[in-house]
C-alpha cells in the first residue's frame, strides 16, 4: 500500500477519573507511534502556597489538595515535620492514624471500584447505568463506602478534609466506647469487601500483561499503609530521604503534572499492584483467603486485575481496622510535642493511589522554607502511557469506539487522581 | 428541610453553594444545613431520609455569570453536562441518575445552580457570582418559608 495510513484515537474529555485530562494514540501503517496522557488541569501551586507558612498547618493545609485522599496527604506532611521535629508517633496514636488512613482506604477504594473502574469491564457508560441493571452491586457499594467514611468521621473529625490530624498526633482522641460501636460496621465491611472481590474477581479481564518495576512501601510483620522503607522489584531498598537520589521529577510538553521516573532504570509502578507483589505475604487471614480465591497469585502483572487487588485491599483494611479498634486503648495525651527546630524532612505514606512523598525544610522557629510533593499519579504517569502503547498494539484491530474505551479503561487501572497530579484526561487516538 | 451546599471553597466560584449554605446555617436553626464537595455517595447520603431538601451548586452552562437557575431534580432530574463544574467528574446530575436507580430520592429535590465564571484554583469569587450568593439566599428563605407554612 503506497499511502500511509494514520489513525488518532483520542477522547478530549476522560471521564471518571478524578479531574481533567485527555488521552491521544497514534497510529501509522497498524503501529502505534505515538501515545500521550495529557493533564490539563492547572498546577495547583500548593508547594509555593505553603513557603513561609508554620510548619504546624501542614496537615490542614495539604489535606485541602484532595477531597478523595486528605489522610494521605496529612500523612506524609506530619511524618516529615515530625522527622525533622526528631518527634516520635508509636503506640495507640500510630494506631489511630493507621485506623483513620484504613477508613480512607475502604472509601477511596469503594468509589473506584465500583463507581468509577466496574462500568468499564460490564459495558456501562457510567455507574447510573450499572445502578439501574445492579442495584444491589451499588448499593452495597455505597454501603462500603459509608463505613469507610464513618472511620474518617470518628477519628477525622469529619469525613471531607479531616481536621483533626494534628503533628505529633490528633487534637482529640476518641474514647475506647466510641470505636467498640464502629465493630459491627467493620465487622459488616469484611464481608462487604469480601464480596466485591467475589465480584470483581468474576470480571471479563483483557488478557494483557506487562513486566513493572513495582515500587512500594515495607514495614516488616504489617501490609505498608502509613509508614516503611521504599522498595522495588529491581531490589530497590531505601529511606524516604534518600528518594531524590534514586527518583526524579521532568516536565514534559504535553502535560501540566510532573513525570517521575527512577534515575537508574525509568518508569516504574505504584499503587495496589506494587503494594500486593511487594507486600502480599503480610496481608491478613481474610484478605490472603479472598485473594487465593479470587485466583490472584503471589505477584499479579495484569493492570485491568488492579480492580481486584483494590477489593482485596478493603478486605485488608477493613480486617485491619477492627484488629486496631479491638486493641485500643485511649492514648494520653493525645499529641506528643512536636517542638520546631531547623532542618529538611521527609515523608512517605501508601495513598490509595500508590505512595505520596514529601519533603519539607524548615527554620528554627518552624517556618517552611520549602515543600515538595510528589503524588503517586505523576509516579505512574510513565507507566499509564506505556501501558496504553502496550494495549493500543494488542487491540489495534478493534473498531475505533471499542479502541478508545479499552485505552480509557487501562488509564481507569490506575485510578488516577488528576487533581493530585497537577498540581487529568482526554482520549486522542491518530490513525488517519 | 435540608439545605445542602455544594462545591469547593478554594475554586473560585465553584464556592457559590457552600457560601449559601453557610449564610443560612445561623440565620434558620429550623433548616438543617449540610455542605459537600459534591460526590455522589456523599450526597446520596445527605439527603436520603429527608422529605423536602434543597441543594445549591454552582454550574456552568454557558449563561451569563451570575444566572440563577432553579431545577426539580425528581420531575425534570438534571442536565448532565451543567454540573460538571464541581471538583470530581462525577457530581450532582449522577448523584441524582444513582439515587434514582437505588430509590433513594428524597420525597423534594429543588437544585439552584449558580452560574460561574472561573473556576481556578486559589480564586475568590466573581462579583456577580457574588451577588448572586445573596439571591439565592432569598429564594432559599422562601422556598423554607413555603415549606414551613405548608404551602
Amino acid at each position: 500500500m503506497a499511502r500511509a495510513r494514520k489513525r488518532t484515537i483520542k477522547t478530549d474529555y476522560l471521564a471518571r477519573v478524578e479531574g481533567e485530562g485527555a488521552m491521544r494514540v497514534e497510529v501509522r501503517d497498524g503501529e502505534v507511534t505515538d501515545v500521550k496522557l495529557k493533564i490539563y488541569e492547572p498546577p495547583r501551586f500548593f508547594e509555593a502556597f505553603l513557603r513561609g507558612r508554620a510548619f504546624t498547618e501542614v496537615p490542614d493545609i495539604t489535606a485541602r489538595i484532595c477531597g478523595i485522599c486528605p489522610v494521605a496527604y496529612q500523612m506524609s506532611s506530619a511524618q516529615a515535620m515530625e522527622r525533622i521535629c526528631g518527634a516520635e508517633v508509636e503506640g495507640q496514636l500510630r494506631a489511630l492514624r493507621r485506623l483513620l488512613y484504613c477508613g480512607e482506604w475502604i472509601e477511596s477504594h469503594a468509589l473506584h471500584v465500583f463507581m468509577l473502574h466496574a462500568p468499564d469491564f460490564l459495558g456501562y457508560e457510567s455507574a447510573v447505568d450499572l445502578a439501574r441493571d445492579h442495584p444491589e452491586v451499588v448499593r452495597r457499594a455505597l454501603e462500603l463506602k459509608k463505613i469507610g467514611n464513618g472511620l474518617m468521621t470518628l477519628i477525622g473529625g469529619r469525613e471531607i478534609h479531616p481536621v483533626n490530624v494534628r503533628l505529633g498526633g490528633f487534637y482529640r482522641t476518641p474514647e475506647r466506647r466510641e470505636l467498640e460501636a464502629l465493630v459491627p460496621q467493620l465487622e459488616r465491611a469484611v464481608e462487604l469487601a469480601q464480596d466485591a472481590v467475589r465480584f470483581t474477581a468474576g470480571l471479563d479481564f483483557p488478557d494483557y500483561e506487562r513486566s513493572y518495576e513495582f515500587v512500594a512501601l515495607r514495614q516488616p510483620g504489617e501490609y505498608p499503609i502509613e509508614r516503611g522503607r521504599i522498595v522495588s522489584s529491581a531490589g530497590l531498598d531505601i529511606d524516604a530521604s534518600e528518594y531524590e537520589e534514586h527518583f526524579v521529577e521532568e516536565h514534559v510538553s504535553w502535560s501540566n503534572a510532573l513525570h517521575s521516573r527512577l534515575r537508574a532504570r525509568g518508569s516504574y509502578l505504584c499503587g495496589p499492584l506494587a503494594r500486593y507483589a511487594l507486600n502480599s505475604e503480610e496481608l491478613s487471614p481474610a484478605a490472603k483467603a479472598a485473594a487465593a480465591e479470587a485466583g490472584l497469585g503471589a505477584v499479579e502483572r495484569n493492570p485491568f486485575r488492579s480492580i481486584v487487588v483494590r477489593s482485596v485491599e478493603m478486605v485488608y483494611a477493613a480486617e485491619e481496622a477492627l484488629r486496631i479498634v479491638r486493641g485500643y486503648e485511649r492514648p494520653d495525651p493525645p499529641a506528643v510535642d512536636v517542638v520546631p527546630r531547623a532542618g529538611v524532612g521527609h515523608g512517605c505514606t501508601e495513598a490509595p493511589r500508590g505512595i505520596l512523598y514529601h519533603r519539607y525544610e524548615i527554620d528554627s522557629e518552624g517556618t517552611i522554607l520549602s515543600a515538595k510533593i510528589v503524588p503517586p499519579t505523576s509516579q505512574n504517569q510513565k507507566a499509564i502511557e506505556e501501558d496504553l502503547r502496550g494495549v493500543a498494539e494488542r487491540y489495534l484491530d478493534l473498531p475505533e469506539p471499542e479502541l478508545a474505551l479499552r485505552c480509557e479503561q487501562t488509564i481507569r487501572n490506575y485510578d488516577p487522581c488528576i487533581s493530585c497530579a497537577t498540581h487529568f484526561l482526554r482520549l486522542e487516538v491518530d490513525r488517519s | 428541610m435540608r439545605l445542602i451546599g455544594v462545591g469547593n471553597r478554594f475554586r473560585g466560584d465553584d464556592a457559590a453553594g457552600l457560601l449559601v449554605a453557610e449564610r443560612l446555617r445561623s440565620e434558620l436553626p429550623e433548616l438543617e444545613v449540610l455542605e459537600l464537595e459534591g460526590e455522589p455517595a456523599g450526597l446520596i447520603e445527605a439527603w436520603d431520609g429527608a422529605g423536602a431538601v434543597v441543594v445549591v451548586d454552582a454550574v456552568s452552562s454557558g449563561s451569563p455569570p451570575g444566572t440563577i437557575h432553579r431545577l426539580d431534580a425528581i420531575g425534570e432530574g438534571l442536565p448532565a453536562d451543567v454540573f460538571r463544574a464541581s471538583t470530581h467528574a462525577m457530581g450532582l446530575a449522577e448523584a441524582v441518575g444513582l439515587a434514582r436507580a437505588l430509590g433513594r430520592l428524597p420525597g423534594s429535590l429543588v437544585v439552584y445552580g449558580l452560574e460561574g465564571s472561573s473556576f481556578e484554583a486559589g480564586e475568590s469569587l466573581s462579583p456577580p457570582v457574588q451577588a448572586a450568593v445573596e439571591r439565592v439566599a432569598t429564594l432559599v428563605r422562601q422556598e423554607v418559608a413555603r415549606f414551613t407554612s405548608g404551602t
